[in-house]
């Protein structure tokens, strides 16, 4: 790496290289089988210049081809954005807690014990349902190395454990599901099987669904599904500065109910999105996003921040381009009522569990409008059954402008997500006859 | 390093050699470039190179995979997918027989990498230029991505198959904003390899961005059943959500409830339905002459005058279901073993035009253009670019963006006319367990769906 930005350093005024090392291991099930075993090795270098004043990229598997890839970030850099900031110099991280070489060291019969067992708790409660169920372990060594003397390391590891299950009665389909990752290795398939259990006897009956406005519960799986692509949207600095975000004229007013608090924070021990710095060598922090329903910041990385005048959030993130502002690991604050309050609280009504297609809309202005893939009627404060052929449409801010309540009982969804259930007073619904 | 010759050759020695049903190695090289823009600005322009591998095995019914950057100790790398394949294996390896093939398929279409950033800048920069003429318009977002790719798949019958492809993705997006609401519309373009196919879209681009500003205006839907129009974009992304998914065998093989909801011969639509997938129409995204299994290409009908009379197959699944295999194991890259997947998928033209088709409906829906679509295998949504209403057989008002929604068992046989207007779809992806976006087509005439649930306020 040293020698690639050495090299780089001559044909440009400032250079940064990064790699990513991956190693990742998978034991599969299909049909409450075990079917597969994968292990994937990769190695991934970016290069990253200014020259003349502009940026330049380019990307790597050959780490023996230099000269190519210093040719292809000289090309690119013609042409590239301005760069409006500098590569941070060397600063010190904040110790987070994201390597347990138990993960590594778990051994593939070990997975094959997990799924198998995870599998039967499932076949246990539902004989005829089929499962697909994947149980991995994975490695990864991000390093990065600038012109100005910043550099970061560091190691961490993610173990996950994820089952699908379909149950198919003459032409009616019904699928569960539940994932969940971890910077230890997971030993508890009975946390797993138990959501979807669950999931199984709320969805036994089925329950119809008329059509008009009716008062929506988002499980934490359903406010993931329909609202948060939105915010994710809407906090991104960049989307911020071209004006394209709802919000983001609105800093330090309030535009959602005073029951909502959300925040990004990179820094909790053993997520599998955290990390001691971002993909720029800026220092991981936690940043409130909403206080209270007051819009409170903005995610940012160097070159978006700079252009706006601020400064960078730590949360240049790198999805195979330039870094570009991405949350790390989202939270949003647990409230007061349990979920059978609010349950209780609906005389006809839906929980949402997931929601398909929710992101499709015009997802940059907060509408949403997707099928009910699962979730359930609530009639005279108890649910009834599953609802099927259903949309439900709305407007995040519409709908977090003014909500019912927040539950107390957050849960993570799919490691990049913790939320409480979402009660909304009411949501368009729109049923098949 | 060996290049991905030199390593094939030498696994081309030694793939036999091992304790297992099957093996099958595939090397790739390829070369990527992409340029973004953001509002006004170019954002990012990059160009990347990656060469890789797999190993796949099948020991007793049990497959291993291995996926690696490093074409070095290639031998280690067998005994590791044979060891896994040999952990999993507990029945009898069952792969549909194919004769082995030796082949070599260049690309007829120069690689779009050997057009300099320059000149592909150059056409963007007169697509932003156009976008950014419309009045009360926010912002924009261009981004255009090409490859080229080589890749070589061996296997111990003593296949030998290097091919070639090259490909094309551009999507554009206005956004318009005002009184705190945003609204936005999309383009998006696909194809084989060819920049000229790039090239004349400056009026597609100019209606886009008008039809963006538009939107602030136009009124929601109010939610429920309508009769609803496709145009062959939308119709396109229709059969590929709402039938192409639910064809792919690798759902239906090992579970006997699907199997016997997916019999050959059932109803699933009226008498002038005909969908069909096929890789084999020359110059499309989803065409090749060998899927990543080294079996041929085919053309393959799912539906013929309304009844299933086929499906898309690996060759486990078509072993394990004793039908033809079709040719239709891909994978996106050598990061992936191939599932199955859909090529270029359609519904055959019918008789009626597109008038007949508007003429009789008092109060309908008429969608328009691709924005998404997504499938559960029972129910499948699937969203508009741009929607109108339609009124006493006239295209009316223009509407926000539609998603509409529908259940294959009953949906398609609530298709009750079809045009013969078949055009192809060769913009966006397909995405399926975690590999996405693989190139594929869809297409289809404009077609007419009866009680047809559209979301709405």
């Amino acid at each position: 790496m040293e020698n690639i930005l050495a090299l780089a350093r001559k044909v440009a005024e400032a250079a940064e290289v990064f790699t990513v090392a991956a190693e990742e291991t998978s034991v599969q099930f299909e049909t409450n089988r075990l079917k597969h075993i994968q292990s994937k090795q990769s190695t991934h270098l970016a290069l990253r210049i200014i020259k003349e004043g502009r940026l330049g990229y380019a990307t790597t598997t050959e780490l023996d081809d230099v000269k190519n890839l210093i040719n292809n970030a000289v090309e690119t850099a013609r042409f590239g954005m301005p760069a409006k900031f500098e590569l941070p110099p060397r600063v010190s991280y904040p110790t987070i807690d994201i390597f347990d070489p138990a993960v590594e060291a778990t051994p593939l019969e070990e997975m094959n014990k997990l799924g198998q067992e995870l599998i039967e708790l499932i076949t246990g409660h539902t004989p005829e349902i089929l499962c697909e169920a994947m149980v991995s372990k994975d490695t990864v060594s991000v390093k990065l190395l600038n012109s100005s003397g910043g550099q970061a390391e560091y190691r961490k590891s993610i173990f996950g454990i994820g089952i699908y299950g379909s149950l198919i009665r003459g032409t009616d389909m019904l699928f569960v599901g539940e994932s969940q990752s971890s910077g230890n290795p997971l030993t508890r398939p009975e946390d797993i099987a138990k959501v979807v259990i669950r999931q199984l006897e709320l969805a036994k009956n089925q329950a119809p669904v008329p059509t008009g406005q009716l008062p929506v519960i988002f499980t934490p799986r359903g406010a993931a599904s329909a609202l948060v692509p939105s915010l994710v949207m809407a906090f991104n600095g960049k989307m911020v500065l071209q004006g394209a975000s709802p919000i983001g004229t609105k800093l330090g007013q309030k535009v959602f109910d005073s029951k909502i608090s959300l925040w990004d924070d990179p820094t909790l021990a053993y997520r599998p999105h955290s990390r001691p710095c971002d993909d720029e060598g800026v220092a991981s922090q936690r940043t409130p996003l909403i206080e209270q329903g007051v819009v409170a910041n903005f995610l940012y990385d160097l070159q978006t921040a700079a252009l706006a005048s601020t400064r960078s959030t730590g949360n240049g993130s790198r999805g195979g381009g330039l870094p570009a502002p991405a949350p790390s690991t989202l939270i949003i604050a647990p409230g007061q009522t349990s979920m059978d309050d609010m349950v209780k609280d609906i005389k006809e009504g839906l929980v949402i569990e997931q929601l398909m297609g929710a992101e499709q809309g015009n997802i940059l202005g907060g509408d949403f409008s997707g099928n009910v893939l699962l979730g359930y009627k609530v009639e005279s404060g108890k649910i009834v059954g599953r609802v099927k052929n259903t949309m439900v449409s709305g407007n995040v801010y519409q709908v977090l402008k003014e909500v019912s309540a927040v539950g107390s009982q957050a849960e993570w969804v799919g490691g990049l997500l913790y939320t409480p259930p979402l009660y909304c007073p009411r949501l368009s619904v729109a049923a098949k006859g | 390093m060996p290049d991905i010759e030199t390593a094939a050759a030498r696994l081309a020695e030694i793939l036999k050699r091992y304790k297992a049903d099957y093996i099958e190695a595939r090397l790739e090289e390829s070369q990527r470039s992409h340029i973004t823009y953001r509002g006004q600005e170019l954002e990012s322009a990059g160009q990347s190179a990656a060469v890789g591998g797999n190993i796949r095995a099948l020991v007793k019914g049990g497959w291993g995979f291995v996926s690696f950057n490093d074409l070095d100790n290639l031998p280690r790398r067998i005994e590791l997918a044979v060891k896994q394949a040999t952990l999993v294996g507990r029945e009898k390896s069952q792969l549909a027989p194919v004769e082995p093939v030796v082949d070599t398929v260049t690309s007829k279409q120069d690689s779009p990498l050997a057009i300099p950033l320059a000149e592909k800048k150059k056409l963007l920069d007169e697509y932003n230029e156009i976008i950014w003429g419309t009045p009360r318009l926010q912002t924009s977002v261009i981004g255009y991505a090409d490859s080229h790719q080589k890749t070589i798949f061996l296997s111990s019958l003593g296949s030998h198959i290097q091919q070639q492809r090259t490909d094309i993705n551009l999507r554009l997006s206005a956004v318009a904003a005002g009184d705190g609401e945003v609204q936005q519309s999309n383009l998006s373009l696909g194809s084989r390899g060819d920049f000229d196919s790039m090239r004349r879209l400056h009026k597609e681009v100019e209606e886009m961005a008008k039809h963006a500003v538009e939107l602030l205006s136009a009124p929601q839907v109010k939610g429920g059943e309508y009769t609803v129009v496709l145009d062959p974009v939308l119709a396109g992304v229709f059969v590929h959500e709402a039938f192409g998914h639910l064809s792919e065998s690798d759902f239906v093989y090992e579970d006997d409830r699907l199997r016997q909801v997916m019999v050959l011969g059932k109803r699933f639509g009226s008498g002038e339905l005909n969908i069909v997938d096929s890789a084999t129409r020359p110059g499309l995204r989803g065409s090749y002459k060998y899927d990543d299994e080294g079996v041929p290409a085919s053309k393959t009908y799912l539906i013929k005058e309304g009844r299933l009379v086929g499906r898309l197959h690996s060759r486990e699944t078509a072993a394990k279901m004793g039908e033809k295999p079709t040719g239709n194991a891909r994978a996106i890259n050598y990061r992936y073993p191939p599932i199955v997947r859909m090529t270029n998928t359609y519904i055959e033209p019918g008789k009626s035009s597109f008038k007949d088709i508007i003429a009789g409906i008092k109060e309908g829906v008429y969608a328009r253009n691709w924005f998404g679509g997504t499938t559960s295998m029972e129910m499948f949504t699937f969203s508009a670019g741009e929607a109108y209403m339609i009124r006493s057989g006239r295209i009316a008002e223009a509407l926000r963006p539609v998603v509409l929604t529908g259940n294959v068992f009953t949906t398609l046989n609530n298709i009750d006319a079809i045009a013969s207007d078949l055009d192809m779809n060769q913009g966006g992806g397909c995405g399926k367990g975690g590999q996405y976006p693989l190139p594929v087509s869809n297409g289809s005439p404009h077609i007419r769906i009866s009680r047809c649930l559209v979301g709405g306020c």
